[in-house]
């Protein structure tokens, strides 16, 4: 119950965040639409700008490779529930990424459930709709 | 009838202390409107203008940042095409790959400057005035500016800053037009990399609408870069946010910048 309330209070937060998503790079380098999720264990995190990042070692495919996967500022996350303390060395967590194409273990978040359930949202995945944003024309 | 007295004892003291138990309420670290739904503008009627007076603290909500930048490429002059080329861009019509991005602001630490300030993350900022001058004060960056508006002039032949010189006066009441000069041309205007030269004037129209509402309007005119002035903001809206809102801090370090690079942007090449 606790983690379906969880869900709901993080969905409602990103339908309420209206700011654009990557405020600093455009999603060029991402394997836009494909969705990987990895189970793995934190080693780091970053809460800085104009990224903050997670880092954790995960088992895809046989190898265990330290994957650095972003997130966007402080200022946009920490509407969305996100903190400087939302994990630790050695937590245990699933994150759900858009993978970069060159298959090195980089990545976007979309979301990450946490030790205690928790599920901590990041981003919409990226859809035909959210992906070319136009630039703005000049008055 | 003791324990009804125990709670009459209670209940008054918190009725005589409001303010403490407000005080105690409010929020730090507010990320502004249409982000954290603290600051959400205000319901019911707008009270009228103050007159020449732009005091407070402002946001502009997700009208302020603009990630793609501006597309004004057929407005280039030939150096100013020659200066583009040089600028690799996260975002905008001339994106490049992560991995070659070289955004001074994103992945230097540089300042973001000005105008870019307003044209990229105009996060909240706070206004203040004094006798003789109006103080921007910018979340994004915990940067500040000076506009003075002691009737002095421009410098002609300045050294170059990164937020310039900025002399300001009232149009009427309710308009203050800030001039800007001498901008250093290592900054990018936007989040497109397009560039600028040390000629580039800058015009900003402040207007309040209504006591809660203000208008922005910015103009550019750098002929060396590009063939016409151009017009990136047109009469943003920008809202007043109650008195007491703490902000965050929203400093794009070097440190950061540098971590990012290491740690993400390396990796990130496409094949």
């Amino acid at each position: 119950m606790k983690k379906i309330l969880f869900d709901i209070l993080g969905a409602a937060a990103l339908l309420l965040v209206s700011v654009p998503l990557l405020a600093h790079h455009g999603a060029a380098a991402l394997d836009t639409g494909k969705e990987i999720t990895l189970k793995g264990t934190v080693t780091e995190w970053i809460w800085s700008n104009p990224h903050c990042f997670l880092k954790f070692d995960a088992n895809d495919g046989g190898t265990v490779r330290n994957w650095a996967v972003e997130t966007q500022s402080p200022t946009s996350m920490t509407p969305r529930g996100w903190s400087r303390t939302s994990f630790k060395a050695g937590d245990e967590v699933t994150v759900t990424i858009e993978p970069v194409k060159n298959g090195q273990p980089v990545g976007r978040i979309l979301h990450v459930i946490l030790p205690n359930g928790q599920k901590l949202i990041a981003a919409n995945p990226t859809t035909p709709d959210s992906r070319p944003v136009a630039p703005v024309p000049v008055q | 009838m003791r324990l009804h007295f125990i709670v009459f004892i209670i209940a008054s003291a918190t009725l005589l202390m409001p303010g403490r138990t407000h005080a105690q309420m409010k929020p730090w670290n507010n990320a502004g409107v249409g982000l954290s739904g603290l600051s959400e503008p205000p319901k019911g009627p707008s009270g009228p203008a103050p007159r020449r007076d732009l005091s407070g603290i402002w946001d502009a909500g997700p009208g302020g940042i603009q990630p793609t930048g501006y597309d004004v490429a057929a407005l280039f002059t030939p150096r100013g095409e020659e200066m583009a080329k040089a600028n690799k861009p996260g975002n905008g019509p001339r994106i490049a790959d992560v991995s070659e991005d070289n955004d001074p602001l994103s992945t230097l630490g540089d300042p973001a400057g000005f105008p870019r300030i307003l044209l990229y993350e105009l996060r909240p900022f706070q206004i203040v005035q004094t006798a003789n001058q109006v103080l921007m004060l910018y979340m994004f960056e915990k940067r500040w500016r000076v506009i003075w508006t002691d009737g002095r002039a421009l410098p002609k032949d300045p050294d170059p800053r990164w937020y310039g010189y900025s002399v300001g006066r009232w149009e009427d009441d309710y308009t203050l037009v800030v001039q800007s000069f001498g901008l250093d041309d290592r900054t990018w205007l936007d989040n497109a990399g397009n560039p600028h030269s040390t000629s580039m004037r800058v015009e900003e129209r402040y207007h309040r609408v209504d006591r809660e509402t203000l208008e922005l309007t910015v103009k550019l005119e750098d002929p060396l870069i590009y063939t016409k002035p151009w017009t990136p903001l047109n009469k943003l809206s920008i809202r007043l946010m109650p008195n007491d809102t703490d902000l965050m801090e929203m400093v794009p370090s070097a440190s950061d910048a540098l971590a990012y690079r290491k740690e993400i942007a390396s990796q990130a090449k496409r094949k």
